[in-house]
């Protein structure tokens, strides 16, 4: 069977240094990590900061869901077609990814604030702590496991997308994906689409690991973010991600 | 094993049909992608009555785009209802989809149709070559056509510079390059007369694979002359070639056989009616109206291929 | 410029390829999402059993998604079905759990006083349910229009049509003009398939006039959604 076979092709030993005399298994994983991570670190950078200011005071909501919508319908596979057809390699594949990363983080982080009752920054504010205290050690404690969730996904993401960039000649796991499509081996295919979600469903395991110690004591763990518990009023929400008229 | 089941369930099939038919009714012809899907082609069943209806598809590189075209137009001209699939993608996708019928005609390269078909070949001339072809052929369903007297070959390029500091002028002498990195589409590494042919025919062991799925194109190019890759392979006809002053590596052993453009056809809509008009088209096709294509094509206007062909059947009487 | 121009032509029919490879999928999406949704919000166990399915499912690459959907199915190659089928599959991927947590934002304390008033099963769901449901609903499907269309591109690269010709095409000739057409192309479908949603759904849920952003929907924004030209 076919993911069977895939597995084989895996464990194979000399598929983790040389396949059809192109890196192996271990150099693109590295490669794949590596774009992945710089990426992160980049929707990182970008994102915590707008996505705290958002949620600390309120403002600039909108706008950041309109350039949100926007950049999750770009698609991917363009943007690096016209990047990469003005420039070549590394910086411009970066960027399409902290792109793709920059919704989802952004989301998280503002959603956490808001999620904070009210109550509990009138209070501190109420105890005399200042702007900067009440966002570093009140909101952002407490919303630390929206936020963590919110880099899951765009980790997730980022990490299923950067095989594309196979595509433009520079190392990824699409590697095994491309090759195995040009010379139709459909076992070498499957092994990379496994490899791929698998990195991908690791890293997201470490991170949920992460979110889960990131909850603060005291406070209501919840299970995930998979188990966002609805407010409990009959009011019927909004709930549109895109507004209207966009 | 693995190979895709080409004749599913036929209910599957049929909700295919139906499907494709309703996505074709959206789609007018059009010449970059042609007709999303034609008809009860894609169902696999290509022996239905009307044997003048061609689908027409191509290898996703320019040149061979354009060639389908120059074909299909010819065959248009002459009363055929003809569709196009351009841009499938390599070999491995083309010729199965011919096989199943999904499309009728491809123009191909024989040289490397051949090492497709039969992967123990060593037929280096073109006889040889085209009796290679004819007795595989049959196993997709096809057959052959004439040769046009114009080829196209694989072609290994590296800078002059790069050329000059090694001494480099045919492929056996890259082997005192030290490690190098060869950028070719990805089927280059696993075709019978790609890297493994490098090794079994010249021993070469110091070359390293780095796949850039633009055959031969203007990445492949830019990765060469940033020296991320060393050795390029860039089909004989591409202008930058010459337009980049590349040295091509001289094949002295014929890993790359004859390559010979060479229309292939479904057996079920070759009628000695079709096979006239394509030779017809074939013998008038020659490396150097390849290389003028490529290079109007390359051009700053981005001509469609289409109308490139077009173009070119005009200059030719056809 | 001129080169879009000259070839409005191509991108009208590209177009309305890209949009037929869409509207099945999203379509079909929100029919299949709706009833497993629904169980997800009445069982637990429904619950993370369908949501991790769903995110493992939208951890494979879009790519090889699409040319192993054909060896399962036993489909030709170049059928278009191939790439209707993934995409539906990242659609109830990313619908079910809009779909999930639009059932669970409907308060227990409402569907109790229904049932007291004498409203069956069916007519519960049906007038009570399903309305109150609905703009957590209408805010998953358009998430998946949004991705779905994105997506479709990389049927470009397995030889299907689609408005990612332009980017494939365009790279290979080394053409920004071309590119940038397909994308601009893409992110204008998208819009107007946002708005025709936004339509339907002020047509359809004439109760539901602007109201603040609910905390179920500031989640479901923060949730893991697959976007873009996926792999």
């Amino acid at each position: 069977m076919l993911f069977v076979q895939a597995i084989q092709w895996i464990l194979d030993g000399s598929h983790w240094s040389v396949v059809n005399f192109q890196a192996g298994i271990a150099q693109e994983l590295a490669d794949h990590l590596w774009i992945s991570f710089v990426a992160v670190v980049f929707t990182a950078a970008v994102a915590l900061p707008i996505g705290l200011f958002i949620g600390h005071t309120g403002k600039g909501r909108a706008g950041a869901v309109v350039i949100a919508n926007v950049a999750r319908a770009v698609p991917t596979l363009g943007l690096l077609s016209v990047l990469l057809v003005m420039w070549l390699a590394f910086p411009p594949t970066v960027l399409v990814f902290v792109l793709l990363g920059v919704p989802p983080l952004l989301a998280g982080a503002y959603a956490g604030l808001e999620s904070i009752d009210r109550q509990t920054i009138d209070a501190a504010r109420a105890v005399g702590m200042t702007e900067r205290q009440i966002l570093f050690q009140v909101e952002l404690p407490l919303a630390a496991p929206l936020i963590l969730g919110g880099l899951r996904s765009s980790t997730l993401q980022i990490i299923a997308s950067v095989a594309l960039v196979s595509n433009f000649g520079i190392n990824s796991l699409g590697d095994f994906i491309l090759g195995g499509l040009a010379a139709n081996d459909f076992v070498q295919m499957t092994a990379g689409a496994i490899l791929v979600t698998v990195l991908a469903l690791l890293v997201d395991g470490v991170l949920a690991v992460l979110q889960r110690l990131a909850a603060p004591r005291g406070v209501s763990r919840g299970r995930g973010p998979s188990t966002a518990r609805v407010r409990r009023l009959p009011v019927a929400p909004r709930g549109a991600p895109i507004p209207e008229g966009k | 094993m693995h190979r895709i089941t080409r004749r599913g369930a036929l209910g599957a099939a049929a909700v295919a049909a139906a499907l494709s038919v309703g996505l074709a009714g959206c789609s007018s012809s059009s010449s970059l992608a042609g007709n999303g899907s034609s008809s009860a082609s894609a169902s696999g069943s290509a022996a239905s009555g009307a044997a003048k209806t061609i689908v027409v598809g191509s290898a996703n590189f320019g040149e061979n785009e354009i060639l389908g075209y120059i074909y299909g137009g010819a065959l248009a001209d002459k009363g055929y209802t003809v569709s196009y699939k351009p841009a499938i993608g390599a070999r491995a996708a083309y010729l199965p989809a011919l096989q199943s019928g999904e499309i009728n005609l491809v123009p191909e390269y024989a040289g490397s149709l051949l090492s497709y078909l039969d992967k123990t070949a060593n037929a280096k001339s073109g006889d040889a070559v085209k009796a290679g072809i004819d007795a595989k052929v049959g196993t997709l369903n096809a057959k052959a056509l004439d040769f046009a007297p114009a080829a196209d070959s694989d072609s290994l390029n590296v800078t002059a510079a790069f050329a000059k500091s090694k001494g480099l002028t045919s492929i056996a002498d890259l082997s005192k390059a030290g490690a190098i990195t060869l950028a070719a589409n990805p089927e280059f590494a696993t075709r019978p007369d790609g890297i493994k042919g490098l090794q079994s025919v010249y021993g070469l062991k110091n070359i390293t694979f780095k796949a850039i799925n633009d055959g031969g194109g203007p990445t492949t190019l830019k990765a060469l002359l940033a020296n991320q890759v060393q050795v390029a392979d860039i089909y004989s006809t591409t202008p930058s070639i010459q337009q980049n002053k590349l040295v091509t590596l001289t094949d002295p052993k014929n890993l790359f056989a004859s390559q010979q453009v060479v229309p292939i056809v479904s057996t079920s809509k070759a009628t000695s009616d079709l096979d006239t008009i394509v030779n017809g088209v074939s013998a008038k096709l020659t490396t150097a109206d390849l290389l003028d294509l490529n290079t109007k094509a390359s051009g700053s206007s981005k001509p469609d291929y289409q109308a490139l062909a077009t173009a070119w059947l005009k200059s030719k009487g056809l | 410029m001129a080169w879009v121009l000259d070839h409005l032509d191509l991108v009208w029919s590209l177009t309305l390829t890209h949009v037929g490879l869409c509207v099945p999928p999203i379509v079909l999406g929100f029919v299949i999402s709706v009833p497993l949704g629904y169980w997800a919000s009445r069982s637990s166990a429904a619950r993370s059993v369908l949501l991790t399915a769903g995110n493992i499912a939208y951890t494979i690459p879009g790519i090889a998604l699409v040319v192993l959907v054909p060896v399962v199915l036993g489909l030709p190659i170049l059928n278009p079905l191939n790439v209707v089928v993934a995409l539906l599959l990242y659609a109830v991927a990313i619908m079910v759990r809009s779909a999930a947590d639009a059932f669970a934002s409907v308060a227990a304390e409402v569907r109790q006083s229904a049932t007291a008033q004498g409203f069956a099963a069916t007519q519960l769901f049906w007038r009570v349910e399903l309305p109150l449901a609905g703009p957590v609903l209408l805010a998953g499907v358009r998430v998946v229009s949004v991705s779905t269309i994105s997506l479709a591109t990389v049927a470009a690269l397995v030889g299907i049509p689609s408005l990612g010709s332009f980017f494939t095409d365009g790279f290979q000739r080394n053409f920004a003009v071309e590119t940038l057409t397909g994308l601009v192309a893409v992110l204008v479908v998208a819009a107007v398939f946002d708005l025709i949603l936004g339509g339907l759904g002020r047509l359809l849920m004439p109760w539901n006039r602007r109201r603040r952003l609910s905390s179920s929907a500031a989640k479901a924004l923060s949730q893991p959604i697959p976007t873009t030209g996926r792999f």
